[in-house]
């Protein structure tokens, strides 16, 4: 579960990137969060995920409250989230088995945990086949599923992606929606960011739009119109 | 044309990498190697100065005088009242025929007037070695109190040189040593936090998973470890070496072995155990400089 309640987000510079952003997501939704570039989404993310802290209202993550969370339950709360970001971030010099194996021994998982955990979850996104190639000799739609794969394999309550399909054609990024959707189904709660309309329109989702700093429109199964502004 | 390129590229960056990495711990090592071999060289120029003076201290006595009135039986009687004074560790009595004796056979019966002194013209004595060559002066005065002593000679001046120099090689030795502690840990701080530079991306994704600072830490500390454990060995024996140089040289050059080299091997485990223990300092104290730095982003 997420709770931003009036959070205000001003970088060192002076840039106010967030000025009282209310949003609420509940454990189990798929939320797409839209908006123009600039418009402060990855700001929203990174609050979430702590890399940066807000400097108003209240954020709360799965139980944690970001705003007096110490620095030992950072880790704590991290591990309730799977993150997905645009460029992959998947270490090349790594296999793809490996690089799931790197995100679970990072927290501390036993070799018996991987072995169980790693086979289910390739296949859960179709790559089964090729656990042993490198990121290198995979195509940007498969790349992106190890990354999906990797944020899964430890098992959060909640994936976060920024923007996963901005690298990607529009049916690899139309199958990277549709495996997230049926990630969703399976019971973990999802959050995309995306500025792209014609995918967002293709699926009957919560559409949070965010404009400026503020959240203009908060629609379930609504669409993302930039028109509208 | 592009794939050709593309080749070329990798091949290149790979090499990059691995030179990259092995030269930064190459050249960690090789800071340790050296700074281990100077604390090593100026300890053991110092142990082994300490080692001679104290051949040189003990060569320093004083000489205790009896009243003429005693006999020389008297004299020797005097011998239990002597040993009780503090800071006293050897007593010899000498007769005056037998200093007289050392004293001819000294000057090779070369000087005339020599002959035509008796033998009582010198007084029975004492020779007195200290513990505590630092004490001497208050020592030659509590031997003065003894009755029936007529005078005490101590070169205090000579014993007084001999405690300077010792000191003064110590506190250069423990200056120079505390200067090169100091650069071998900022170069094992940069080493690692260049490893650190390196895994940027590795440690970005482990944190994002949740990993705790601990995790990400322990292998750089380890890294640190076996870095200042790769440089105190290659010490050791750089030094054995270096160490058994000197020493054949020092023996050579002069006949007189006024340096008495103590042996390497005599003193190996205790050199093993401090190079070991300072290499593992410096890397383990290194390596958490540099990643606490790192880690408070
Ligand atoms: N680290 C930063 N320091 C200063 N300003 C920043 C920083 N990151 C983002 N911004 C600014 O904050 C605003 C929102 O950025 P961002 O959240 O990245 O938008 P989006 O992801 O919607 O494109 C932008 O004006 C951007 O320039
Ligand atoms: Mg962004």
């Amino acid at each position: 579960m997420i709770r931003f309640i009036d959070v205000h987000k001003e970088y060192d510079n002076g840039t106010k990137a967030l000025k009282g952003v209310n949003v609420r997501i509940d454990d189990g939704e798929f939320v797409f969060l839209v908006g123009p570039s600039g418009s402060g989404k990855s700001t929203l993310i990174k609050l979430i995920t702590a890399e940066i802290a807000p400097t108003g209202g209240r954020v709360m993550v799965n139980g944690f409250n970001l705003n007096n969370i110490t620095p030992r339950q950072v880790p704590q709360m991290r591990r309730t989230l799977g993150v997905i970001f645009q460029d992959f971030r998947l270490i090349e010099k790594k296999t793809v088995y490996e690089n799931l194996s790197f995100a679970m021994r990072a927290i501390g998982a036993s070799n018996r945990e991987l072995r169980r955990r790693i086979p289910y979850v390739l296949q859960l996104v179709g790559l089964e086949q090729k656990g042993d190639r490198f990121p290198g000799q995979l195509s940007g739609g498969e790349q992106q599923r190890v990354a999906i794969a990797r944020a899964l394999v430890n098992n959060p309550n909640m994936i976060i992606a920024d923007e996963p399909t901005g690298n990607l054609d529009p049916q690899r990024s139309l199958e990277i929606m549709m495996l997230l959707e049926r990630i969703n189904e399976l019971g973990t709660t999802v959050l995309v960011v995306t500025h792209e309309k014609n995918l967002v329109n293709r699926f009957n989702k919560r559409v949070v739009t965010i404009e400026n700093g503020r959240v203009i429109s908060d629609e379930t199964g609504g669409y993302y119109n930039v028109e509208k502004i | 044309m592009s794939r050709k390129f593309n080749a070329g590229y990798y091949v290149s960056e790979g090499f990059h990498s691995i030179f990259t990495h092995g030269f930064m711990s190459f050249a960690a090592v090789c800071m340790i190697v050296a700074c281990l071999i100077i604390m090593g060289s100026f300890t053991l120029l110092a142990v082994n100065l300490d080692n001679t003076l104290g051949d040189l201290e003990s060569e320093n006595e004083m000489l205790v005088y009896i009243d003429d009135a005693l006999t020389q039986d008297e004299a020797r009687m005097l011998q239990p009242k002597l040993a009780q004074v503090d800071n006293v560790a050897q007593l010899t009595f000498v007769t005056k025929e037998q200093a007289m004796a050392d004293y001819k056979a000294k000057h090779n019966d070369n000087i005339a007037v020599l002959k035509d002194l008796p033998d009582e013209a010198l007084r029975d004595r004492y020779r007195v070695h200290v513990y505590d060559i630092e004490r001497m002066a208050e020592t030659q005065a509590a031997l003065e109190q003894v009755p029936d002593v007529a005078w005490v000679r101590a070169a205090i001046e000579i014993a007084d040189g001999f405690v300077m120099v010792r000191n003064i090689a110590t506190a250069v030795a423990l200056v120079l040593i505390g200067i090169l502690l100091v650069i071998s840990l900022f170069i094992i701080a940069n080493t690692i936090k260049l490893a650190t530079f390196y895994r940027r991306e590795e440690i970005a994704i482990m944190k994002m998973c949740g990993a705790t600072d601990g995790f990400i830490e322990w292998p750089f500390v380890v890294e640190g470890m076996l870095l200042g454990l790769t440089g105190a060995l290659i010490a050791f024996f750089a030094q054995w070496g270096l160490y058994q140089m000197v020493a054949k040289f020092a023996v050579q050059g002069n006949g007189l072995s006024l340096v008495n080299m103590i042996s390497y091997s005599s003193m190996a485990t205790t050199i093993l155990a401090i190079f070991c223990g300072v290499g593992v300092f410096i890397g383990v104290v290194g390596s958490l400089f540099a990643i606490r730095k790192f880690l408070q982003v």
